[in-house]
């Protein structure tokens, strides 16, 4: 009887500690890392007065921990840094569909989920680079071309393991079905002049030390190394101009499926695609607005317009695991 | 009951009495998560095995038990050698190198792996001085490969053989050497033929953690971009997106770490590893003139390659962000890292000795097993235990909030979850094999005729470890203590799954830093947590050495 | 037993088997043992004896070449094997070893412990030692057991086997017995010696404990502060000491103040006692005269009487402490039916049959 009432007590005690929804945060899950994140947060708060309360990790494991925690996770939106993951969790049932006409009119088609689930944020594009001493723009045309004749022993990639490489893929098989993929991703890896690398930024540093003439790497991972060291002899290309246009991913964001703050979480989102926002959370990391009507950075900038590969992002996660099992088959390690 | 009496009555054979009872109290905590990663058997995914077995796996197992086994063998050669010159020998910078050789404990070995990418790739500063000197630089070893993987994690490894065996030769005196000369055996056949397989419990448990963690490695070998068959793991799970797959491939891994402990526990069933003759730390070998700089040379490079050149590099880069990064936030970090690492460091030792303890106290076959069984979340991916962790936790969590409801009407959402409550024991889980290990073999120094002399004057249990178990067990105590201390400082995946909202610790930091490359920015936590390390080695070497 | 192994050759009997001329030993420029010269012949079991710290085990291992020589040269069977700055590394002076805590490798079943020394028998020659030996030292029977599933006993007898089993030269013993409970100890001390005798094995033991050395030993050096006291048989230690620190070390006794006759002989408060005077000694000069328990023996009868002070039963006979009438004290070894009460005077003659005399 003693020992009854005691845990009751000793529940009631945990309980009340136990911390109360508040009507003005939200909780965020992220992938995309804390220096970039929270500049924006803290913007957002400061604007709003709603705090927000968010913890970083991979999104395998987020996404785990959002299906473990079912419906009483905290968590109100998740955030990532392609689209693949948020595709998976669209899949898992771990996000809820929100009809929102300002996200609608900030975000291009193409770069949000058909079913409302998850909407991009910022644009991450994956283009090619070259050594400027060994290579004249006019030699490049399109990534499958990488894996013609002339490129022997010239190319770098990075690993096929990184996500990007993978929805890269992916796009590629959506256009032109696995078979010329997997002899695209085939004739890559013929042409390596190395061992895939670990990082984009390794890879960009081979080509300007001559291991290799060409690669395919983010766009941000090149700007942030000229930053550095500008003198670097880099150039950037825009391949597949005159097909499908350059292969982009997004960082992006969804609301989970048992959010306790849905109209909050709702209301951060549309913030994040806004004018205000878009700059803030583009430029801390060198990225493309998602949002056309907003300007990029001066720098990045510079790099010149391109034309976007139309295909919608859900792709890159429907036929990631295609892409995967392709470059297995390919043997791009 | 006189003392005599209590001495003759046997101990009590129940199973679940006792110490055995806590050690199976304990073993559940940690055996629960992977029940979870094993229990992925049960839903069999035919088409990613199909794929992996078609395209991947003879690869990946070839290049796996090829790590394995030159991490294995360099360990091993690294480890021992270096301690049983700095226990045993006497050679010029002997002091400092029996601590420093302990340092690289403190670096994590993805950051030694990036610093050495950094370094002798292409592009660093080795192969491009090659170049402008000789032209060419084709003939240097490619860095990015399955040697330099194995290189590194050599030398971020080693150090669990080096305390453990180096714990082994202090405590074994020199008379089994000079028996073995005694007998017509020359010094260097005495060691390998006496003093060596004397050390094995140590050596095989500091080798047992340095091959479990190198099966569970995913940071460093990313680095290099060599693959392995933890790669597989974490292609199946983010690239195919299948978790279950992934758990089943992880729980291959845990079966066959399973199986080596075993073999090596079978393999040496009736040994015993007392003392060999009283202990007499003063005799020392003298190596004179040529031989003790020979000594001292090896000792410097292995120092200057797995410790001086990556805290440099660091250091370096440090200098080129801190102003950027360093503010008063990282005192927090640092706390956090500290405190979460004695926290722990006491949990998973206390757990250490009661398992070591009820081991000794009921031989049986069940108990050994238990045993070993509770520590084997070392031999699991980070994030593959993570989850294991984190989904029986949410489980709970979930009854909670629902009885929470039922009984105040209102849901208190998760009350467990993102708290220490689920952080110590997950670390718990993750660390137990590392604070075992060390207890457990210098547990075999005690000969059983001590307990029963302790026996003889009334002590037992609790007041026969504290009294006779504890002192002798020191050295082994605060090598566990240091080494479950620095692990638990430098996991990433299960603080990163498990810590409150805003509890960052510098582990953190490395992933906020690192996961979108920007390794450069890493090396302020980096050297913070470098630094931080030094604490626990520090307080190890002030309780063991003298 | 006999074994045909090319390593267990014969040696010629009476040869000396093991010499130390002014062996002197030092622990960095600490002095530990000084000029120390004995010689130990073939088949003899030689011991050396004294307190603890007297430098008796710096020896042994100097022999057995774990410590460096300082001064002096050391030669088993005729060759040097230790002087100074040289030294024949220990694998190489074909000498076994007993150590004080047996050094038993823990790792190795007890067959594989007596093995151990035979390097460059065949398989079967080695099985045939380690059968030998074992049943040699008494322990056919445990040959797959581990060490820590012996006796004290027991163990000692594996050392002592596996020290043999190469057919040493020579076998040094470092206390081998002083982990062992006193029966134990005389029983086991009494076998090793007949184990050593039956394989004319030459053998030098140091001991702290005299009646260890009595039992073992043909020729014992008695040591103190790293010098050599006294290397002479048992007897002669006990009866013929050469110096107050051998008497006083060996066996029990007293040293009773006396004046040299000039007539020869000592008178003392116990009577006159003849022979065996110094030369040095002039008459009428005062010495110490050495009385052993033996010596002073109990006579009811006769009118020397000296007080029980304190007394000890030790079976046969009782040790009686006396006081004599000066105050001074004397042993008597008096058989245990005789059993006086402490404080009791009792009569006492004097029965020595040598004295043994030091000049003041």
């Amino acid at each position: 009887m003693k020992t009854l009432r005691f845990s009751a007590l000793l529940g009631a005690a945990i309980f009340a500690f136990a911390s109360p929804v508040l009507a003005d945060e939200v909780v965020v899950y992220s992938a995309r890392n804390e220096q970039l994140i929270k500049p924006l947060f803290d913007a957002y708060t400061k604007e709003t007065g709603v705090r927000i309360k968010f913890i970083t990790d991979k999104e395998g494991p987020l996404l785990q921990r959002l299906k473990a925690e079912g419906e009483n996770t905290p968590a109100d939106m998740l955030l990532t840094v392609d689209a693949g993951n948020l595709w998976e969790a669209a899949r898992e049932g771990l996000l809820k569909p929100v009809q929102s006409k300002v996200l609608a009119s900030n975000i291009p088609a193409h770069l949000r989920d058909p079913g409302n689930q998850w909407f991009g944020l910022s644009v991450r594009a994956r283009t090619i680079f070259y050594n400027t001493q060994k290579v004249k723009p006019a030699d490049l045309s399109t990534y499958e071309d990488l894996g013609s004749a002339k490129w022997k022993g010239r190319l770098c990639l990075r690993t096929s393991k990184k996500v990007y490489n993978q929805s890269l893929v992916a796009m590629m098989i959506a256009e032109h079905g696995e078979a010329k993929a997997e002899q695209a991703v085939k004739s890559w890896v013929a042409n390596l002049a190395t061992a895939p690398f670990p990082d984009d930024t390794k890879m960009l540093e081979a080509i300007a030390a001559g291991q290799c003439d060409a690669g395919i790497a983010n766009t941000y991972y090149f700007g942030r190394l000229m930053e550095k060291k500008p003198g670097l002899p880099l150039g950037i290309f825009w391949p597949n101009q005159k097909e499908n246009g350059v292969h982009v991913n997004v960082s992006g964001a969804g609301i989970t499926k048992y959010a306790k703050h849905e109209k909050e979480a709702l209301r951060l989102l549309e913030w994040l695609s806004s004018d205000k926002a878009q700059n803030l959370f583009a430029d801390v990391n060198l990225e493309y607005p998602v949002n056309p009507a907003v300007k990029p950075d001066a720098v990045v900038s510079a790099w010149g317009a391109f034309r976007q590969n139309p295909l919608n992002l859900a792709k890159a996660g429907e036929l990631q695991a295609a892409a995967v099992k392709l470059m297995d088959r390919a043997g791009y390690k | 009951m006189d003392a005599t009496e209590r001495a003759a009555r046997p101990p009590r054979t129940g199973i679940f009495t006792g110490w055995r009872l806590a050690a199976f109290g304990i073993a559940l905590l940690t055996v629960v998560p992977l029940a979870v990663v094993l229990s992925a058997f049960f839903s069999p995914e035919r088409e990613v095995w199909q794929h992996l077995a078609d395209n991947v796996l003879p690869g990946l197992l070839a290049n796996t038990f090829r790590l394995t086994l030159g991490v294995g063998m360099g360990v091993t050669l690294l480890g021992v050698s270096l301690a049983w010159l700095t226990a045993a020998c006497d050679f010029p910078g002997r002091k400092f190198f029996s601590w420093a050789l302990l340092l690289p404990l403190a670096v994590p070995a993805y950051v030694t792996a990036f610093v050495f990418v950094a370094w002798f790739d292409f592009t660093g500063p080795v192969q491009t001085w090659l170049r402008a000197a000789f032209g060419s630089s084709g003939w240097f070893p490619g860095i990015r490969s399955g040697g330099g993987a194995a290189l590194v994690m050599t030398l971020a490894l080693y150090p669990y053989v080096y305390l453990l065996a180096r714990n082994a030769f202090l405590t074994q005196g020199r008379r089994a050497l000079e028996a073995a000369q005694s007998l017509g055996h020359s010094r260097s056949e005495g060691f390998f033929r006496v003093a060596l397989p004397m050390a094995r419990p140590w050596i095989a448990g500091g080798l047992m953690l340095a091959l479990m963690e190198t099966l569970a490695d995913f940071g460093t070998v990313a680095v290099f971009n060599y693959d392995t068959f933890t790669t597989a793991i974490y292609k199946t799970w983010f690239g195919l997106f299948s978790l279950t797959g992934a758990s089943q491939l992880a729980s291959i891994l845990v079966l066959l770490v399973f199986g080596l402990i075993l073999l090596e526990q079978l393999t040496r069933s009736r040994m015993r590893y007392t003392q060999a003759g009283r202990h007499s730390q003063a005799e020392r070998i003298r190596l004179a003139g040529a031989r003790g700089w020979a000594a001292a040379a090896f000792a410097s490079a292995v120092f200057l390659a797995a410790f001086a050149l990556p805290v440099a590099q660091l250091a370096a880069w440090t200098a080129q962000v801190a102003v950027r990064d360093l503010d008063e936030r990282y005192l927090g970090f640092l706390g956090h890292s500290l405190s979460l690492g004695g926290i722990a460091a006491a949990l998973t030792l206390a757990a250490a000795l009661v398992l070591a303890y009820a081991q000794r106290r009921h031989n049986d076959p069940a108990t050994r097993i238990m045993v070993r069984v509770a520590t084997l979340g070392y031999a699991v991916p980070g994030p593959v235990l993570a989850v294991g962790i984190v989904i029986p936790l949410a489980y709970l969590d979930n009854q909670l909030a629902a009885a929470g409801k039922l009984l105040f009407g209102q849901n208190p959402g998760l009350l467990l979850q993102g708290t220490l409550l689920v952080m110590l024991p997950a670390y718990l889980t993750r660390f137990l094999a590392v604070g075992f290990n060390p207890v457990e073999s210098s547990m075999q120094r005690i000969t059983r005729s001590l307990d029963e002399a302790a026996r003889t004057f009334g002590v037992t249990g609790v007041a026969m470890l504290r009294r006779v178990h504890l002192p002798m067990l020191r050295g082994g105590l605060f090598s566990a203590a240091a080494l479950v201390f620095v692990d638990v400082m430098k996991e990433m995946p299960i603080t990163l799954m498990t810590r409150p909202f805003g509890w960052d610790t510098l582990a953190v930091r490395i992933f906020e830093m690192t996961s979108e490359g920007e390794w450069e920015r890493a090396a302020l936590p980096s050297i913070a947590l470098v630094a931080a390390g030094l604490l626990p080695i520090a307080l190890l070497l002030r309780h063991t050495e003298k | 037993m006999m074994n045909t192994h090319p390593q267990c050759h014969a040696h010629l009997p009476g040869a000396t088997m093991l010499e130390l001329n002014g062996l002197s030993l030092a622990y960095g420029r600490q002095p530990v043992v000084n000029r120390l010269s004995f010689r130990l012949k073939q088949g003899d079991i030689g011991c050396l004896l004294g307190p603890s710290g007297c430098g008796k085990t710096t020896v042994l291992r100097a022999i057995a070449g774990f410590e460096p020589v300082a001064a002096g040269e050391i030669l088993i069977d005729g060759n040097p094997v230790a002087g100074p700055g040289f030294s024949l590394p220990p694998e190489n002076r074909r000498v076994g070893m007993v150590f004080q805590d047996y050094a038993l490798f823990p790792h190795l079943s007890v067959a594989r412990n007596v093995g151990f020394g035979l390097k460059g028998w065949t398989v079967p020659e080695q099985a045939e030692r380690v059968r030998q030996l074992l049943e040699m030292v008494g322990l056919p029977d445990t040959g797959q057991k581990y060490p820590h599933e012996l006796s004290g006993g027991q163990q000692q007898r594996v050392a002592l086997a596996r020290a043999l089993a190469p057919c040493p030269s020579l076998l040094l013993l470092d206390e081998p017995f002083s982990s062992l409970d006193v029966a134990l100890r005389e029983r086991l001390g009494q076998e090793v010696r007949e184990i050593l005798k039956a394989q004319n094995i030459t053998a030098l033991l140091v001991t702290h404990d005299q009646y260890e050395a009595f039992a073992i030993a043909d020729e014992i050096g008695v040591m103190q502060g790293g010098e050599l006291r006294q290397w002479d048989s048992a007897y002669n230690l006990y009866h013929r000491p050469a110096n107050r620190f051998v008497a006083d070390f060996i066996g029990e006794g007293v040293l009773l103040p006396g004046t040299v006759l000039s007539a020869g002989g000592v008178e003392t408060e116990l009577g006159v006692l003849a022979g065996g005077i110094p030369e040095a000694c002039r008459a009428g000069s005062v010495v110490d005269v050495l009385l052993r328990p033996d010596d002073i023996v109990h006579d009811d009868a006769s009118l020397l009487r000296a007080r029980v002070a304190h007394k000890a039963f030790r079976g046969a006979d009782i040790l009686y402490t006396l006081q004599l009438p000066s105050g001074a004290k004397a042993f008597s070894l008096v058989p245990s039916h005789h059993d006086h009460a402490i404080g009791e005077p009792i009569g006492i003659c004097l029965s020595a049959n040598h004295v043994v005399t030091f000049p003041r």
